[in-house]
């Protein structure tokens, strides 16, 4: 008896999960959307940081130069 | 009063010193980065799975909460533009210039989002993901000014022709966000006009609106984190040869 329920129990699970992923036949719209919103957010929040590694790493470069013709 | 002019003015100084603001801004930098992705996930998790879908519209509503965030700081970053505009053409702040550079990129990103998320909702409710109406021309305009800002830096000669000409466009160009704004109202138009007033009840369901509002707040937040990243990095660039600066890189160039 309880073997039965087990199965059916995590059947109607999976499809709870997928009739949500379909959000009622619009879930190509509704997920590309929150799929660009996320990629927009992480572009924007990483974007500066990478600009900023790239920089520092330039900048450190050329004053251990500057450093090394002072010193000679 | 006159103390009271002399702290704005005092602020006003500060604010357009790029060490005082290198220095303080990281701290804000980190919490606003925190709660921009809290309130983001909380937001984006509670309007995808526990509201219910929309009488017409059924589930495909759901993209209004990224739409509608994403519009706002759009235009919010523009407003925040064009006063930098004119702050950097009346007393030639180069603070005022470096935030236009590092906001420019951001409110494309935004626009780009939000004309996005228009078209992919407008393919189920509207039957067409894009349609020429006063709405949708406006904010191509608003994207096209953003590129402009960011290509119009690139291709000036010398910084402080390129500071110029930039904050001069920035501030032409806030004509169009009241058209952005009335244009659901002036034109007849297949979009909806908005549901959130101030100073007016809202003609949206309250159960709508927490997720909408933790989106917007979270959008905000990153938003603002992503700029003053981008402003920190300007301000590096552009005071690589002061002792601060070289200080800063000697010491690892990571904190303070």
């Amino acid at each position: 008896m309880g073997a039965r329920v087990a199965p059916r129990r995590r059947q109607s699970g999976v499809a709870a999960v997928a009739e949500w992923l379909a959000m009622g036949g619009h879930g190509p719209f509704v997920w590309s959307a929150y799929g660009i919103g996320l990629a927009a957010l992480l572009g924007i929040s990483v974007a500066p940081h990478l600009r900023m590694r790239s920089l520092r790493r330039h900048l450190r470069r050329r004053l251990d130069e500057g450093g090394a013709e002072g010193g000679a | 009063m006159a103390k009271r002019r002399g702290w704005l003015r005092a602020t006003f100084h500060k604010a357009g010193s790029p060490r005082w603001f290198f220095s303080g801004s990281r701290r804000w930098m980190i919490g606003l980065y925190a709660v921009g992705a809290v309130s983001v996930l909380v937001g984006s998790v509670w309007g995808l799975g526990f509201v219910p879908p929309d009488r017409l519209q059924g589930d495909s509503f759901r993209i209004l909460f990224v739409h509608v965030p994403a519009v706002h700081v759009a235009q919010s970053v523009y407003v925040a533009i064009a006063v930098a505009g004119v702050v950097y053409l009346v007393w030639r702040m180069k603070m005022a210039d470096l935030l236009i550079a590092a906001a420019a990129p951001v409110g494309l990103a935004f626009t780009a989002l939000a004309l996005a998320t228009g078209i992919v909702w407008g393919m189920p409710t509207w039957g067409a993901g894009w349609v020429w109406d006063a709405r949708t021309v406006s904010t191509l305009v608003l994207l096209f000014l953003f590129f402009g800002l960011v290509a119009l830096r690139q291709a000036a000669a010398r910084p402080a022709r390129a500071a110029l000409a930039v904050s001069l466009l920035a501030v032409v160009g806030v004509v169009n966000i009241p058209i952005i704004k009335y244009s659901v109202e002036w034109f007849t138009t297949l979009h909806q006009p908005p549901s959130i007033r101030i100073g007016e009840k809202p003609a949206i369901a309250p159960v709508f609106l927490w997720p909408l509002a933790l989106n917007a707040l979270g959008c905000y937040c990153l938003a603002a984190a992503a700029v003053i990243a981008a402003l920190r990095t300007r301000i590096v660039e552009r005071e690589a040869g002061a002792e601060w600066v070289r200080a800063w890189l000697r010491a690892g160039g990571r904190a303070a």
